[in-house]
């Protein structure tokens, strides 16, 4: 055997690794934050901006730059839409806010007795 | 920046890519691993823009969208997330399609050959087609989560189904890869086969989507979020972007992984689940004729009941959400606790509209996640509780569910009917989704609490003093 590989093959290297990792990450999540992990995976997957960045930015603005640019819009989108709505969530699942109130009850009972 | 420095940043990237999805494991990390999701994503855009032109276009695209998605997530309601996440996904799908319409545009641009070889055809085939369905899908799945079904037809939450939709769908799949293949072994840019092929799609997306119903939405949901991440993965496999494969393949097995979990929770086939129609025809032959007694009482003999018992086990079902009752069962729980009341939630998989939406809904209304648990997980504790307080759940608690030969055998359930008292809130006694009666409602042990969930827990909370 001679030559290089060729970068399908890589991809595809790559692509069952992560596959792979994405298995065992995934059902190590608690079905508590299912719908936190459904948004965040939302912002992840729209990492395709990548691509539609390198779409937009051949040296003029043609057909395939301002194709690439809605494409960009689009996923800004999510970039920004899916990982903010994650951490909205997310701070709903501090432990703080019970506690704060236990604090007040507290006081408010010390004050009463 | 030479081309190994920027596979190494995406490298980077990728790598707290994982570390976000892998905060997700507890509560207490997931907002740790959020900000490196934000962190791997600042890189990725950041280095790229260093390689390209065009920035300032770039920079005003990037800005109204992103501004747009920043008002949206501030705005959304919590029971709005799953019409949130459909039309998240439908914007992955769109992006990808116009993206591969770039790649047939200028391979060059992309550093790919031009003409542009047959294994990135390949893949920008596999890229785009499942994007348009992606798109086409979730465009669908938004307007029958947002209730858009009595404007147009399409988007109707009942199962939208006619004559030859299977033999109709196969065949335009087989057209759909026979262009496909034209567009492998065109020689020059390809654009006929790929256009026909990508319009054949599109439509495609729509017909999968509309013969589901509204109760199957949760696996509906958590296939386009796959779907979305294959399609970003395939793009990156045309790209040559191992970013983009990896990231795409983590989002391609979360979305998978969760249809496994969402269709085992609900007893149904992944194939029959999208092959649709299957919950209509189910239900209305094995509703049975009524002629059981049901013991019934008010919210003062409820409050009563949860008052003087040691241990309480709620079981928040969609229709407390729809009641908007989370903040009056908060309120509730905190009363009884402070009577000393062990108090803990049971969550079923498939309680909201999407998987772990009822988790969130009660982390909006402030309820401690450690008084949260999975059915699986107290499901052995249920039989020593005094009272399970059911709100607003139905075929998530039908023991039937145990029964050889009932629709529903099998399917994994809240097992409520083993507690000591039951006390259940539904409005009236009409059947849920599976078209089901409850025997549970029957029981000796059971107390039905009519009325509007937020309505009756309000007057729970009233009565307990």
């Amino acid at each position: 055997m001679t030559g290089t590989v060729d970068p399908t093959v890589i991809n595809l290297v790559v692509f069952v690794l992560a596959v792979f990792v994405g298995y065992h990450v995934i059902w190590n999540v608690t079905p508590a934050l299912h719908t936190p992990l459904m948004s965040v995976t939302n912002a992840i997957s729209s990492v395709i901006i990548v691509g539609a960045i390198l779409a937009a930015g051949p040296s003029e603005v043609d057909f395939g730059s301002i194709v690439g640019a809605v494409a960009v819009g689009l996923a800004a989108v999510n970039v920004f839409g899916g990982f903010l709505v994650t951490q909205r969530m997310l701070e709903m699942f501090r432990k703080k806010a019970p506690r704060v109130e236990n604090a007040v009850e507290n006081a408010a009972e010390k004050e009463q007795g | 920046m030479s081309a190994n420095l920027l596979a190494l940043w995406y490298l980077a990237a990728s790598v707290l890519f994982i570390l976000a999805l892998k905060g997700l494991s507890s509560p207490v990390s997931a907002r740790r691993g959020n900000l490196f999701g934000m962190i791997g994503m600042a890189i990725a855009v950041l280095v790229t823009l260093a390689v390209t032109r065009n920035v300032t276009l770039i920079l005003i695209a990037g800005a109204i969208g992103g501004m747009t998605g920043a008002f949206v997530a501030r705005r959304v309601q919590m029971t709005q997330m799953p019409e949130l996440v459909a039309a998240m996904h439908s914007m992955v799908g769109m992006a990808a399609v116009l993206i591969a319409v770039a790649v047939v545009n200028n391979p060059a641009s992309f550093g790919v050959l031009d003409p542009m070889p047959r294994g990135n055809r390949l893949e920008l085939f596999i890229g785009s087609f499942v994007g348009a369905i992606t798109f086409s899908g979730s465009v669908i799945a938004f307007g029958k989560l947002a209730g858009l079904g009595k404007k147009f037809r399409l988007f109707s939450s009942a199962p939208v189904t006619f004559k030859g939709q299977h033999p109709l769908n196969l065949v335009l799949a087989i057209v759909m890869i026979g262009f496909g293949v034209a567009f492998f072994l065109s020689a020059d840019k390809g654009w006929v086969p790929f256009i026909v092929m990508a319009a054949i799609a599109f439509v495609l997306g729509v017909l999968i989507i509309i013969p589901i119903g509204g109760a199957d939405m949760p696996v509906v949901i958590s296939m386009l979020n796959s779907y979305s991440g294959w399609a970003a993965a395939g793009i990156g496999f045309s790209l040559n972007n191992s970013m983009l494969i990896i990231a795409g393949s983590l989002v391609g097995s979360s979305g998978a992984i969760l249809s496994y979990i969402m269709c085992k929770a609900m007893n149904r086939s992944f194939f029959s689940v999208i092959l649709g129609g299957f919950g209509a025809a189910e239900g209305a032959a094995a509703a049975g004729a009524i002629d059981k007694t049901v013991r019934s009482g008010s919210a003062e003999d409820a409050a009563f009941l949860l008052a003087n018992a040691e241990s309480v086990v709620i079981v928040p079902g969609y229709g407390l959400a729809v009641a908007r009752a989370q903040h009056a069962v908060k309120e509730m729980a905190q009363k009884l606790i402070a009577k000393g009341v062990n108090v803990r939630y049971a969550i079923h998989p498939v309680a909201g509209r999407m998987p772990g939406h009822m988790n969130v809904l009660l982390a909006e209304a402030e309820v401690p996640y450690d008084q949260v648990f999975e059915m699986e997980d107290i499901n052995g504790e249920l039989g020593a509780t005094d009272i399970v307080l059911v709100l607003g759940a139905n075929d998530v608690v039908n023991p039937l569910a145990h029964t050889p030969g009932s629709p529903i055998h099998g399917m994994p359930i809240i097992e409520a009917h083993k507690a000591r008292t039951v006390l259940v809130n539904k409005r009236s006694m009409a059947a849920g989704y599976a078209g089901l009666d409850n025997p549970l409602f029957y029981m000796d042990k059971t107390m039905m609490v009519f009325g509007d969930a937020k309505k009756v827990v309000e007057d729970m909370v009233k009565a307990i003093e």
